[in-house]
């Protein structure tokens, strides 16, 4: 039986009143939201904190919703809703095809999207996603409310740039013209962490690649992004050759581990094969030429 | 800490330690042993029971979670007579062991709820979440389609019986 150790818990039932219950009981205190990923760990003793501040009661904080020229999303809003969210599918594809492979129906219902980023796994299939659009996270501390890029959102595996009394509020990504998305994932069984996955947005202006992101996760990728592959085909031609060369790099440039999910050199060919599929749906939806 | 969580639409309480999972809560504190607790890692859905009408894995779960909320069990599927979902595993033999047969059964009626005709992909992927481990797949896909047939047919005859 799989039980977490004893802790207190509390509930927030508004984001002042979460970051007044963080401040009060300090560093260990935990914010949860689905729990998914964090009570997991507690019950293997991976994580102990000592109070629990339970989230769920900030409904505000569920949103999918247009804001200017960005798309926000709420931090509680669920896995479930962002796969079915009509208004991302307008923008950005990747969205519901990272979602469909994230855990099962179930899990979706519960777990949210703040929490799989706060969480902050190392295999997280949204911190791709959100890296690759090259979105923002907002943060509020009882001093204020600020801003970070998604891609200086993680400090490392578990850890965050979300300080010890705030709470992350929202993640925002700007909505581009003429652009097309899409996610590759490999995983052993339906469900399962990624052993590798790769996630893309391209631009076109004309033949020319205008903009383009890549997320990739699993595999050690810093920032869970590919810059040097992104420089190479920024202000390309939208050719199979100039994505052919950008997933080589995308493949030498990150740092994938052994382990039980496979061998360092079936990892690197992974997100080479993935990154050029990736690449290649999302020209191909940018020209309208795919669905 | 206390907990007051509305069962099967029946007032529960009890004073409960504040790591006590939803399952252990629905079978222990109220011997409600009909949501079975599995893999106890949100892998299996034999646990699945819904939380203010979302179906979710009571394992991971806090009982405290479900504090001021409605839960509805496998227990709360029969009415006078067996929900349909419940008439098409007997019909369909959608059960061997039996072990995920009441998370299948809280998902699949979640399924036909929002969606009363779905196609076997739809369903392969609503339970995708629900692992049996007899490998008895085919059959309770049957069941859910037993149990969509069935009831698109009752709501036919009750509209006829209305005059529509």
């Amino acid at each position: 039986m799989q039980v977490p150790a004893p802790f207190e818990y509390e509930r927030a039932t508004s984001v002042d009143e979460a970051i007044a219950l963080l401040t009060r009981h300090g560093a260990d205190a935990r914010l949860v939201a689905g729990g998914h990923s964090l009570l997991p760990m507690m019950k293997l003793r991976l994580a102990r904190p000592e109070t629990l501040i339970d989230i769920n009661g900030l409904s505000d904080l569920d949103y999918i919703r247009v804001d200017g020229d960005e798309i926000a999303l709420g931090a509680m809003t669920r896995h479930a809703a962002v796969l079915d969210s009509p208004l991302l599918a307008e923008h950005y594809r990747i969205f519901a095809e990272a979602e469909r492979v994230i855990a099962d129906p179930l899990v979706r219902n519960r777990g949210t999207v703040g929490g799989s980023l706060c969480q902050a796994d190392p295999s997280e299939d949204l911190s791709a996603v959100f890296s690759a659009l090259r979105g923002r996270a907002v943060i509020r501390a009882a001093s204020g409310t600020r801003s970070v890029d998604l891609r200086d959102f993680h400090r490392g595996p578990y850890e965050t740039a979300v300080g010890p009394a705030e709470i992350l509020l929202e993640v925002r990504v700007p909505i581009r013209p003429r652009t097309g998305s899409a996610y590759q994932k490999v995983e052993r069984r339906a469900g399962d962490w990624s052993i590798a996955a790769v996630g893309a947005f391209v631009q076109i202006d004309g033949d020319t690649i205008s903009d383009v992101g890549i997320g990739i996760t699993a595999v050690g990728a810093e920032h869970f992004a590919c810059v040097a592959a992104e420089d190479q085909l920024r202000g390309s031609p939208a050719t199979p050759e100039a994505v052919a060369a950008a997933a080589a790099t995308c493949a030498r440039s990150c740092h994938p581990s052994a382990d039980q999910r496979g061998p360092e050199d079936y990892k690197r060919h992974l997100v080479e094969v993935l990154a050029g599929r990736a690449l290649t749906q999302s020209i191909a939806r940018a020209r309208g030429e795919a669905s | 800490m206390h907990v007051n969580v509305t069962v099967n639409g029946a007032e529960t309480g009890a004073d409960i330690e504040a790591r006590l999972l939803l399952v252990h809560y629905l079978r222990n504190e109220l011997g409600l042993t009909g949501t079975h607790w599995g893999c106890d890692t949100s892998n299996c859905g034999a646990c699945t029971v819904w939380l203010d009408g979302v179906p979710v894995k009571s394992c991971t779960t806090l009982a405290g979670m479900a504090d001021g909320h409605e839960v509805r069990t496998v227990e709360g599927l029969e009415g006078t007579d067996l929900d349909p979902v419940q008439q098409g595993f007997v019909e369909e033999h959608g059960l061997q062991c039996g072990f995920c047969t009441p998370g299948m059964m809280m998902t699949a009626r979640a399924l036909l709820d929002r969606d009363p005709d779905p196609d076997e992909a739809t369903i392969r992927e609503a339970i995708s979440g629900n692992l049996c481990r007899c490998t008895g797949y085919e059959n309770i896909i049957r069941a859910v389609r037993w149990a969509a047939t069935h009831e698109a047919a009752a709501r036919a005859a009750d509209q006829e019986g209305a005059g529509v």
